[in-house]
């Protein structure tokens, strides 16, 4: 049957009302006007057909043509996706550029993923074998960091009647030709793929490992699984993008999906050029080897912004089918609520909550449930990690979007303003934020870092808990009035502020911390923690442990000692607390 | 071809509707023509079958049904763009007002402009000196940057818009006469005193010659507005891609241009999220802030300034806030400051630049700049703890640590943050300024500083000739 096609009726921004055809799909794919813009249809009555836009629509005119595709808006998946640029719909900004110069124009001709360039295939699959969706056939090295491993689409199985021979191919060569029923299916490197629709896997599991990122506040803290969903709000000026893209460069994922939703040119430009740059210490390798990155900045159009959110998680499930973890980044998820929003309004559909759709929660629940671990089609297991940064708006987390989105994720790491205001990044405050992971990650932690990790951690917590009602106090009548006892407590609790959760991106240390060196840190505060306190027992004047400037000692451990060869300067430094303290506790028996 | 339509099918507030339209284009401009022969223009903002929705720029009074005649241009709104147009003085639409006729026009662009691909941007990094202590230690101004200037009715930051102008017209070294510098101003619903105060001053410091003025004033037409922004920016484009000119660019004031946005769009009947504003304010905003950058392959740069008025000082609300989600930072005056009677009242604390990071310290500044800037905040804010303590246990009561943050402030506040209207310093005085105040408290204190920086910058007030 040929694909619908109907006349432009009317526009308003990026909605384009059609009439003259009732056959097309929701959500199916056209192209609108002369000039073959495209767009998605997002509602159809009997008279009318309502599309969305991905480009501007400025110039469009009453009765051009809008002509169907005959399926939803879909992406390509193929090698040559990592390391790219991407805008909202996949459409490669590098090659935009060499088009149409540095401002992007519309109507852009371009294929999603370079059709003309060879890889290197090995071939795994023979004749004969039977292959279901997602098993691997061949693979070919796609960065030096990863291996491009090609699978038989989703719901194709069947025989192997022929295969080509390990050699240099496109993606759009035939490697493989499989019989599925009565029909020989040719298999290229290359798949499509609707964005709006998970592709399918085995089973899920039990989340059981943490995604380690290095940052000591999330890590020790708040940490999150491989395969969970966190979300960051704050206000502008706090740092969500600051952590993100320390995230991005520093987490345990094998592959980084980070998109820029709505969010600034400069920051795209930025994490393009740092990530050529940055080198990966594991690898040697740049980390955009890893790393895509979808950029839909602010001023692009307002429905691929919409779309962006769902084409990165789909890239993202793509790499997680051949048995990756994936971690991906949005940045903002609120633009993305927006975007929603903005094209609702010029639906005059029926507002809730501070005109956004009523549908936001189904939308935010069914992009987070995308995250998971779980073991695909073809027994490899593999992760997707949502990690979504949340504007709200005057930074008050009682707007919807962040209500919404806290009812879909297990991990929140709540940014504050004052503690932005005062330079402690990064600024994730302890109090309002939580993470859900923590007994699941228990049996990890205690496996692969210290029997008694999460115990710390509680610990700490406590301390700074403590901290936080004392200083109810101290802001009504000062510190001086408090007994040593608890002047001790916040002693503590501010070397774990400044030393332990406070942490520099930019010091060549401490943008990066392990696991064993976060151990140490905590055993040394803690150490501090049960000195001090015997010593208050004794009655020992507070003063004096100030005086010894031991505090300051530990506070400097995150740059004084490195990251490499931590046991004997930990060892050494714990000696000297002791020390410290000994020698106060026998002055005053003395 | 130019088919005229006879009359109106509706007006509502700045919208009129016609119908039996058969071409329209979206976007596409109008000229309305009065039975007394004047004429007005307008754009097509909504299509519905052979409805056409326009706005009108200059007002829909004085139309009727019948009185009018309208014809489809054909073209959105494109603006004649020159080198001539330094030191002309234009109305909101780029008309000129200045009794110098027309300019020749070598190119004309939409006023829209399109998005920059971030692929082809070029990442900011060239600091850009404003002479201005809390500016360029604390939120510093890097050249592509877009920093606006959050005030509030009353507090002085025409002057400090004037100032920063003024200052940092010299941009690059082997430009030594400035040639290279040019200013756009687009006013937009400002008084026309504080139109005339730009002028003049941009006059006494005689860098009028290189500066482009689009005034709308506050009695000029509310639709005009709306344009207004682009106009500037499509003229800044123009003048920095094409010519390879640093163009700083000043738009004031934002709230006008937020507020005539909200007025078109419930005149359209649009459903409102935040007080009123339509939902898509955010993406208007960032479709203005957006044309500040760099590009590669051009050698100049557009930076933006933009001042806006927050309603009741309110930094919640919703126009400073998408603004300072969409700019890279904001430079934040203060009422308290400004009563107190510093100039430049910059409250420091939520005053931030994203871009400096990348800017600043060994190479572009000085490598004691991001330490310094970084135990400054610290220290203030440590100030503000201090002063909200001594409110209520009286200063006397405080602990001797506490006192000394409290006489920190005062010093920083007097010396630091204050200075004059023509008082020029430069970067290095402005670091040693801030070692000297930072000087005032013990060594201990100053944790965010590395120990080498320490050692080599830190002196002790007694110390201190």
């Amino acid at each position: 049957m040929a694909n619908a096609q109907g006349q432009i009726y009317g526009i308003n921004g990026p909605v384009v009302k059609v009439k003259g055809s009732n056959s097309f799909e929701m959500q199916e794919m056209v192209y609108v006007g002369e000039e073959e813009l495209i767009g998605e249809v997002i509602g159809v009555t009997s008279s009318e057909t309502i599309v969305q836009v991905y480009e501007e629509t400025t110039g469009l005119k009453r009765g051009e043509k809008v002509v169907g595709t005959g399926g939803p808006l879909s992406i390509t998946l193929a090698p040559g996706i990592l390391s790219d640029i991407f805008d909202g719909i996949e459409r490669p900004l590098k090659d935009i550029r060499n088009l149409s110069g540095a401002f992007i124009g519309r109507g852009v001709k371009v294929d999603n993923i370079d059709e003309k360039r060879t890889w290197k295939v090995e071939m795994k699959a023979k004749v004969g074998d039977y292959v279901t969706g997602g098993d691997i056939i061949a693979v070919t090295q796609e960065t030096s960091l990863i291996e491009h491993r090609i699978m038989i689409p989703p719901y194709i199985k069947g025989k192997i009647e022929w295969v080509a021979p390990s050699g240099n191919y496109t993606i759009v060569d035939i490697i493989a030709k499989v019989r599925h029923d009565d029909e020989v299916i040719d298999i290229t490197m290359k798949q499509k793929w609707p964005i709006k629709q998970a592709r399918p896997y085995t089973k899920r599991q039990a989340i059981s490992r943490p995604l380690v990122t290095g940052q000591r506040v999330i890590d020790a803290m708040f940490p999150l699984a491989k395969g969970g969903a966190a979300a960051i709000p704050g206000g502008f000026g706090t740092g969500k993008t600051m952590t993100q893209h320390q995230l991005a460069k520093w987490c345990d994922a094998d592959i980084i999906i980070y998109i820029g939703c709505g969010e600034r040119g400069n920051e795209m430009t930025q994490v393009l050029d740092e990530f050529s740059e940055l080198i990966d210490p594991k690898s040697n390798r740049p980390l955009l080897d890893r790393t895509v990155l979808i950029a839909n900045t602010s001023n692009m159009p307002v429905a691929a912004r919409e779309a962006s959110i769902y084409t990165g998680v789909t890239l993202a499930e793509y790499y997680r089918d051949m048995g990756y973890d994936v971690a991906l980044m949005a940045d903002s998820t609120s633009r993305w609520a927006e975007a929603l929003r903005e094209i609702s309004g010029r639906l005059e559909e029926m507002p809730a909550e501070e005109g956004f759709p009523a549908y936001l929660a189904s939308r935010l629940s069914a992009f987070y449930e995308r995250a998971g671990y779980v073991t695909n089609l073809n027994g490899s297991e593999g992760s997707v990690s949502i990690i979504g940064a949340v504007s709200p708006q005057g930074g008050d987390f009682s707007e919807p979007v962040t209500q919404n989105t806290k009812r879909f994720i297990r991990c929140f790491w709540a940014l504050d303003k004052s503690l932005a205001y005062s330079r402690h990044y990064p600024a994730i405050q302890w109090l309002n934020s939580y993470s859900e992971y923590i007994d699941e990650l228990e049996k990890w932690y205690s496996e692969n870092v210290s029997a008694d990790f999460v115990e710390k951690r509680n610990k700490m917590m406590a301390i700074l808990q403590e901290e936080s009602s004392l200083m109810e106090i101290v802001k009504l009548i000062g510190a001086d009035v408090l007994p040593d006892s608890q002047k001790a407590t916040l002693e503590v609790a501010k070397t774990i502020r400044v030393g332990f959760l406070q942490q520099n991106a930019f010091h060549a240390d401490d943008t990066y911390v392990p696991l064993e060196k976060q151990n140490k840190m905590m055993d040394i505060i803690l150490l501090f923690d049960k000195r001090i306190k015997e010593c208050v027992e004794k009655g020992i004047v507070l003063s004096k442990v100030t005086e010894s400037g031991i505090a300051e000692d530990i506070i400097r451990v995150k740059f004084s000692i490195g990251n490499e060869n931590i046991e004997a300067p930990f060892h050494e430094l714990a000696r000297k607390i002791n020390e410290t303290f000994d020698n106060l506790m026998l002055s005053c028996e003395g | 071809m130019a088919i005229e339509y006879m009359g109106l099918n509706n007006i509502q507030g700045p919208l009129a509707v016609i119908d039996g339209v058969d071409d329209a284009f979206y976007e596409e401009m109008v000229t309305v023509t009065l039975d007394n022969g004047s004429k007005r223009i307008g754009r097509v903002i909504e299509i519905s079958g052979d409805k056409a929705v326009i706005q009108v720029f200059e007002g829909t009074s004085n139309l009727s049904l019948t009185n009018t005649k309208t014809k489809l241009m054909g073209e959105p709104m494109r603006l004649p763009l020159s080198k001539e147009m330094l030191g002309r003085t234009l109305d909101g639409v780029g008309r000129p007002i200045d009794g110098l006729g027309d300019y020749f026009a070598d190119e004309v662009r939409d006023v829209n402009g399109q998005p920059i691909n971030p692929v082809s941007r070029e990442y900011p990094n060239n600091f850009i000196q404003t002479g201005i202590s809390s500016i360029d230690c604390l939120a510093t101004l890097i050249r592509g940057q877009k920093l606006p200037i959050f005030s509030g009715d009353g507090m002085p930051h025409d002057d400090l818009a004037v100032q920063i102008a003024r200052q940092a017209k010299v941009v690059d070294a082997d430009d030594k006469n400035g040639d290279k510098f040019a200013i756009v101003f687009a006013a937009m619903g400002v008084k026309h005193d504080v139109a005339n105060y730009f002028k003049k001053s941009f006059e006494e410091s005689g860098v009028l010659g290189k500066v482009v003025m689009f005034l709308n004033l506050s009695n000029d037409p509310v639709v005009e507005r709306i344009i207004t922004p682009r106009c500037a920016l499509t003229a800044a484009e123009y003048l920095a891609f094409k010519h390879d000119m640093h163009v700083l660019v000043i738009l004031t004031d934002m709230t006008s241009y937020a507020e005539a946005l909200r007025e078109v769009s419930s005149s359209k009947g649009e459903i409102p999220s935040r007080k009123g504003f339509p939902g898509y304010l955010y993406s208007d905003l960032a479709s203005l802030y957006e044309r500040a950058g760099i590009i590669k392959d051009a050698k100049g740069s557009v930076t933006q300034v933009p001042i806006l008025t927050m309603p009741n000082d309110d930094i919640t609300h919703p126009i400073p806030d998408l603004t300072g989600y969409i700019t890279e930072g904001q430079i934040v005056l203060g009422r308290n400051l400004s009563l107190m009677g510093v100039y430049p009242p910059v409250s420091v604390l939520p005053s931030l630049s994203r871009l400096m990071k990348d800017g600043i310290g060994e190479g572009f500044t000085r490598e004691d700049h991001p330490d310094l800037a970084n135990q400054l905040f610290a220290a203030y804010s440590k100030v503000e703890d201090a002063k909200s303590l001594a409110s209520v246990i009286g200063e006397d009561e405080l602990s001797d640590m506490d006192k000394k943050y409290i006489a920190f402030g005062k010093m920083f506040e007097e010396k630091f943050l204050t200075q004059d209207k023509n008082e020029n310093r430069s970067i290095d005085d402005t670091l040693n300024l801030g070692w000297e105040l930072l000087g005032m408290l013990p060594k201990s204190e100053l944790d965010r500083v590395s120990d080498k920086i320490l050692d080599k910058y830190y002196k002790p007030m007694e110390e201190q000739e």
